[in-house]
């Protein structure tokens, strides 16, 4: 049993005829890297908000966020994808899904479906975050922006929220490397993402190792590069006079 | 309007049970094997001895910068040659179910690692100097002194880790290996009930998981009561 190493495989012509294997795998990985940021910024807008309501007065509101946060945990995020993409177009009222169906291509509408999917479902890890920075602050900041006579969104939006971003960075860096690590999921449906290139590469070139060992580094790279990114950010977020502050 | 028809989930139900015994199966070895080899792998990272230490480092930032599925894959390539050139097992041996299994306790190894040296970490100095100072040694420390506080410390991450886990099995998919989800996938495929089946595995993920992650939150309001007094 020997194995014959081939790593100029990469750079012969794909079966496409357009391009060569090592240009499929750039394409999975942008289109990897496209549907991370796309969804991140889903889940941040829909996790901030979510984790905003988790914390104000009055118990439906943080109810409803709540039940979001516990639908969303405690689902297997390969169940939710399948659920957006095979699910809701045929349960969707007034001909919405069948237009969304009808009107997209295959790969717009797999997209589509993974973006919602991985933004909603780190959504809710991202308003578990800044629930707890919120929570995190000082009871009186709350109760000083109120006896400024600020009203509560105002409160929210000028005393609270700036402070509360700043401490929750350091967590959402390991949501923000989850996201990527998630989107390998969204093979399953038929995406060309990373992890999909890679299997693709197996059955065209026959060289597992080289496909695979490729494919991971490209993982490690984005990894690494998101690691040192974020560390920038930290450090230019960080609150004086707590720990791990200046 | 979508017509829903449930007729073909009660038939299907012993079928689907298998699946989730096949779920629960790789759970519970990748939960076990993954505290054992996680506690090793903790201590060596804790450890004064550079390589082990190197290693332990090197064994835990590599598995948690890859995804699942990545990982899940090289073992559905990986472990079939090693067993088969190992055991001169038939080609036509199905080893999916073995492959998964060691997939997923060698990479939760990594997660608990991390969690088992933090539990470690919290206790606090003193314990392991009265402990020396007491004649014993390291490992009986260790074993005495420290792992026992630390693991009463960590019981709810590590079921809350083992919940996380019992979701991602679900992945084994990319092998078509029928656990719950492959199974619930393949009847609504079969009937041609995709939509009423998919809306029932995640139904009955979520009443299992909704109701271990509430269990595992009382507990740990008992053992904060506990630990306040």
């Amino acid at each position: 049993m020997s194995y014959q190493w081939n790593w100029g495989i990469f750079l012969s012509p794909a079966a496409s005829g357009d391009s060569t294997y090592l240009g499929w795998m750039l394409s999975g990985l942008q289109t990897t890297i496209l549907l991370s940021l796309s969804a991140w910024v889903i889940a941040l807008a829909l996790g901030s908000l979510m984790g905003v309501l988790r914390t104000v007065p009055g118990k439906w509101l943080s109810g409803i966020a709540a039940t979001y946060v516990e639908v969303f945990r405690n689902i297997p995020l390969l169940v939710q994808l399948f659920i957006w993409y095979f699910v809701l177009p045929e349960v969707l009222p007034f001909g919405l899904g069948e237009r969304f169906k009808q009107n997209l291509d295959p790969v717009t509408q797999q997209f589509v479906s993974a973006m919602v999917c991985l933004g909603f479902f780190t959504s809710a890890r991202v308003c578990e975050q800044v629930r707890s920075g919120i929570n995190a602050l000082p009871r009186g900041q709350k109760n000083a922006g109120l006896a400024l006579g600020f009203t509560l969104p105002q409160t929210y939006r000028h005393v609270l929220l700036p402070m509360a971003f700043r401490l929750v960075v350091p967590p959402l860096t390991s949501e923000f490397l989850n996201i990527f690590k998630n989107s390998a999921v969204c093979s399953t449906i038929g995406l060309l993402e990373l992890a999909a290139q890679g299997r693709q590469l197996v059955d065209y070139t026959a060289q597992p190792y080289e496909s695979f060992i490729a494919v991971t580094a490209l993982y490690l790279i984005i990894n690494v590069v998101v690691m040192t990114l974020m560390r920038h950010v930290e450090n230019k977020t960080r609150v004086p006079g707590y720990l791990g502050g200046k | 309007m979508y017509d829903f028809d449930w007729s073909s989930i009660p038939g299907a139900l012993p079928f689907l049970w298998e699946g989730m015994k096949v779920s629960l199966e790789i759970t519970l070895s990748a939960v076990i094997f993954g505290i054992v080899w996680g506690t090793a792998l903790a201590m060596m990272r804790l450890s004064p001895v550079k390589p082990l230490a190197m290693f332990a480092a090197g064994y835990v930032n590599l598995f948690r910068a890859i995804p699942l599925v990545m990982v899940l894959l090289w073992f559905f390539l990986i472990v079939p040659q090693v067993l088969r050139g190992a055991f001169n097992l038939d080609p036509n041996t199905d080893v999916r179910l073995t492959s998964a299994m060691i997939g997923f306790a060698l990479f939760e190894s990594a997660y608990y690692s991390e969690i088992i040296r933090a539990g470690i970490q919290s206790v606090p100095k003193g314990q392991v100097a009265a402990a020396s100072a007491l004649g014993m040694s390291y490992a009986q420390a260790m074993r005495l002194v420290v792992l026992p506080q630390a693991f009463r410390n960590m019981v709810p991450l590590l079921l809350t880790q083992a919940i996380v886990l019992f979701q991602d099995t679900s992945l084994v998919y990319v092998s078509a290996l029928a656990d719950f989800f492959g199974a619930a996938y393949k009847v609504g495929d079969r009937d041609g009930r995709l939509v009423e089946l998919l809306l029932f595995a995640g139904l009955v993920y979520f009443l299992i998981c909704f109701a271990a992650s509430q269990l595992v939150r009382r507990y740990q309001k008992k053992l904060n009561a506990h630990v306040a007094h």
